[in-house]
């Protein structure tokens, strides 16, 4: 048609009979969902924000820090074990450690990415393979961290009525209010659930590249659209860390 | 072709195979993709919903207007719920005023009006083969199903159906020793809704990237009907309020089940301290009213994108200010977003907080009075042809100043402390959202009933429907600003034990004969509805002479909508009457360049380009 070439401004991209931003409808729903997303997560990280400022801070000095159901803890006296080495106080080391693996699978997500604007299947393979290895470390490292901070350190702490306890569950919490580990557990559960979610939708997508359906497709869009999810778990996971361990 | 088509090779291909197809029993009426299906099944499933919620509401006017009567001869169907001495049971109240606002709100006028007539309207308004995604739409009906019959099996278990109230504040509704209705009940409310949530999303992811990506040739956004604008709005507004309501749900789910405080501190209960510290029920207020009030715009929205197509089309006149019509829903949609705490003014909230909200909540009646007036404006001297439809629109107008003002009073927080939480609410929000939108969704039937079923329904039937349905309105809602006024608190069992509110017994007996005579004018209409299906006069190509696209579709569309090629559109919906031209209506897919005698002074000039275009569309065909 000798018409699209004078049609084809951006004024008239919006003229119908097109996709305006020539995007598939699939991006699109994508992107919408991510919006939407951010908004359940935005409304649960303004609940932590509520209730952790309606509970009173810490007010000495860290050195003297203890844990106390009185106060809310400071994040690096709280996440400070390592696996196989008891004992140590490593603040902040092993979260930092699981951040980075999620934000290097967001990097072979790229290549990924990258690889299928190529039509290049090995690479799409290899790059989904690494990410999907990404993802796994992540849960398995949050398990661990989990773990821990249910079972608890050594010494407990002592409550108000005299009585010793060990870690945390949803009721109960030796490292500070109950609500602290109740969150602990619903934010971060809420996030590894969709960390989950995306290394599932990773596999299902890493399957179809090796068994050659998105070159019968002749595209590799689906790589694309997994990989907008996986990113914004892992920007999620940013203003999660920020909150629950930084400040 | 062009680029153009390349583009949307995935749909054009997928759809075309699928036109004249047998269809088996199942994949046509049950797990169908196509959109004007899914549309009907939203509609059957709603009207269904609406029958159980009035007939609710049916049963506690029996209790408020006829406080002592005797039920006996329901014992059949209430069981339990009577008391020995045949009474409504005071929890069985509350349960039925729980389950009325949650179904009407969420189930009739949510699913059931965005439901039925963005599934309906968009594709054909907009001149798409069917919904971006027809597998996700399927799936968004089938949530809603499931959500509906876990809400429907609350209503049968022996503890009965949430009885918190609509809003289901904890820490009531956390709290299981706290009313019966608290108990099972709750937790199938809350899986319900979170059904309902996804369904929603599902649908409303759907049905913006529609309006975005499958637009016909010509269908700017600014040449789109009211009608989609409304829609495309309604699903952003719900795209982000309700995964708030998704998280607070969680939230809740977790305090009533798994031993959490986020909502719960300082409560005891028979006695008894609960070990729960440090939570606000507070902070539910806001989550929930951040979905909360925007879920108000969710169903008033399509209402009135309705209503702006059936005044425009049937006082045979453009709608008045077509470009304020969309600036005035997107500062509704806007302001949605920052209001909701107006419904917490007596919650302790910072009085200088409540003052902003009030602020920006008396703002909404700004973009509201400008739809007011463009839909008087538009009938002013039009050659009104009053349909059934037209009607219903008229009185959604009405209702929408009459609940409107009132608006203006409860968005005062210092009169709000008066009225809050008192039948004065109740009547406000039953007649700008609950009646208006239902007037907007009966209109929407009546006027689109030809293209659902390519049948007519009776006028007749439905003029008498609708000034029963629309004086009772008034009649039952009406009197209730008094009682409001007087200090009658919402949600009560019974007022006659105070001295005080007793004297309003006739007032509150005329409002519940009031209440069963509309109810039972609603049978008019579901006969109507019935019976036109199968026995209605046939309907004619177009019989509203209307502009929009989906009366160029064949009289019973068929799955991919059109046959042959989508028409392209030309103008905007609403050349009616334009002056110069033969007929009082242009439809949007006739060229400017075939009406020189009624083109504008600009229009002539695109007219010309029409021409250029096609005459070169016609050289690159031959070569």
């Amino acid at each position: 048609m000798a018409t699209t070439a004078t049609m084809d401004t951006a004024k008239s991209r919006w003229g119908g009979g097109m996709a305006p931003m020539n995007t598939s409808y699939g991006k699109l729903m994508m992107w919408f969902f991510l919006l939407s997303d951010a908004f359940s997560f935005s409304a649960l990280l303004i609940t932590y924000g509520l209730i952790r400022y309606s509970h009173p801070a810490y007010s000495g000095s860290v050195a003297d820090f203890e844990f106390s159901t009185e106060y809310w803890p400071i994040p690096e006296m709280v996440f400070e074990a390592l696996p196989f080495l008891h004992g140590v106080h490593a603040p902040l080391i092993f979260v930092g450690i699981m951040t980075f693996i999620l934000i290097l699978s967001s990097v072979t997500m790229v290549l990924a990415v990258e690889a299928g604007h190529r039509m290049d299947r090995k690479g799409v393979i290899k790059w989904m393979l690494w990410t999907i290895i990404g993802g796994l470390a992540f849960l398995g490292c949050q398990a661990w961290e989990w773990s821990h901070f249910i079972h608890g350190t050594d010494e407990g702490t002592m409550t108000a009525a005299g009585e010793v306890i060990y870690g945390a569950n949803l009721t109960i919490n030796q490292y500070g209010p109950p609500l602290f580990a109740s969150l602990f557990f619903f934010i971060t559960g809420f996030h590894g659930f969709h960390v989950f979610s995306g290394v599932v939708i990773n596999f299902i997508i890493f399957f179809n590249a090796v068994v050659g359906t998105y070159d019968k497709r002749g595209h590799y869009e689906m790589v694309e659209k997994s990989g907008l999810y996986w990113h914004f778990v892992d920007l999620v996971w940013v203003f999660v860390f920020t909150l629950f361990y930084l400040i | 072709m062009s680029t153009t088509t390349e583009l949307n090779i995935g749909h054009d291909v997928h759809h075309d195979e699928h036109h004249d197809h047998k269809q088996s029993f199942i994949s046509k009426y049950i797990f169908s993709t196509d959109h004007k299906m899914i549309a009907k099944q939203y509609l059957v499933t709603g009207i269904f919903w609406g029958i159980i919620g009035v007939l609710m509401s049916v049963l506690f006017r029996v209790q408020l207007g006829f406080p002592g009567a005797n039920l006996e001869w329901l014992r059949p169907v209430l069981g339990g719920w009577l008391t020995e001495a045949g009474k409504i049971d005071p929890e069985f109240y509350l349960a039925l005023v729980t389950m009325h606002g949650t179904i009407m709100v969420f189930f009739v006028l949510t699913a059931g009006l965005s439901g039925t007539f963005s599934n309906y309207l968009i594709p054909l308004q907009i001149g798409a083969r069917d919904m971006a995604s027809g597998f996700m739409n399927m799936l968004s009906y089938w949530f809603f199903f499931i959500s509906s019959i876990v809400m429907l099996s609350s209503i049968f278990i022996e503890s009965g159906p949430a009885a918190g109230g609509w809003t289901v504040y904890p820490p009531l509704s956390a709290l299981p020793q706290a009313i019966q209705g608290s108990q099972l009940g709750m937790t199938l409310w809350l899986v319900a809704m979170v059904f309902f949530i996804v369904s929603i999303l599902l649908g409303g992811i759907n049905y913006i990237t529609t309006v975005i990506n499958l637009r016909t040739e010509g269908m700017t956004f600014t040449r789109l009907p009211l009608t989609i604008w409304s829609f495309f709005l309604t699903a952003v507004i719900g795209l982000l309020s309700f995964p708030v309501l998704f998280a607070a749900a969680l939230l809740l789910v977790f305090d009533r089940s798994f031993g959490t405080s986020f909502y719960l501190s300082d409560i005891y209960i028979g006695g008894e301290a609960l070990p729960n510290m440090g939570g606000s029920p507070i902070l539910y207020q806001h989550l929930f009213w951040f979905l909360g009030h925007p879920e108000v715009y969710i169903v008033l929205l399509p209402a009135l994108g309705i209503t702006s197509e059936i005044i425009a089309t049937n006082s045979r006149k453009p709608i008045f200010g077509y470009r304020a019509m969309i600036g005035s829903m997107l500062g509704i949609t806007v302001l949605s977003f920052v209001v909701w705490a107006h419904h917490m003014f007596v919650s302790g909230l910072n009085p200088f907080l409540g003052s902003v909200f009030m602020f920006l909540t008396l703002i909404i009646a700004v973009p509201s009075a400008v739809k007011v007036f463009n839909y008087i404006t538009t009938l002013w001297k039009g050659n009104i042809i009053f349909t059934p439809a037209t009607l219903f629109s008229i009185g959604l107008v009405s209702f929408f100043i009459s609940g409107g003002l009132t608006g203006i009073f409860l968005g005062n927080s210092v009169i709000d402390i008066q009225l809050h939480d008192t039948y004065f609410v109740v009547a406000h929000f039953h007649l700008v959202m609950g009646s208006l939108s239902i007037f907007g969704l009966l209109a929407g039937i009546y006027h689109w009933f030809p293209k659902m079923f390519g049948r007519m329904m009776d006028a007749k039937l439905g003029h008498i429907h609708f000034w029963m349905t629309f004086i009772g309105v008034y009649l039952i809602f009406f009197p209730m600003h008094y009682i409001g006024i007087a200090g009658f608190p919402r949600r009560y069992y019974s007022w006659t034990n105070f001295d005080a509110f007793s004297g309003y017994t006739d007032l509150n007996m005329f409002v519940s004969i009031a209440a069963f005579v509309t109810v039972a004018a609603q049978f008019i209409f579901l006969f109507n509805f019935f019976y036109s299906m199968y026995r209605g006069k046939k309907a004619p190509q177009n019989p509203w002479n209307s502009n929009t696209l989906e009366w160029t579709a064949p009289i019973e569309p068929g799955h991919g909508n059109w046959v042959g090629e989508i028409p392209k559109v030309y103008r905007w919906p609403y050349d009616y009457s334009k002056p110069g031209a033969k007929d009082d209506f242009i439809p949007q897919h006739v060229p400017l360049s075939t009406t020189p005698e009624s083109n504008l002074p600009h229009e002539q000039e695109l007219a010309k380009q029409e021409q250029l275009n096609t005459s070169a569309h016609a050289k690159t065909t031959e070569s």
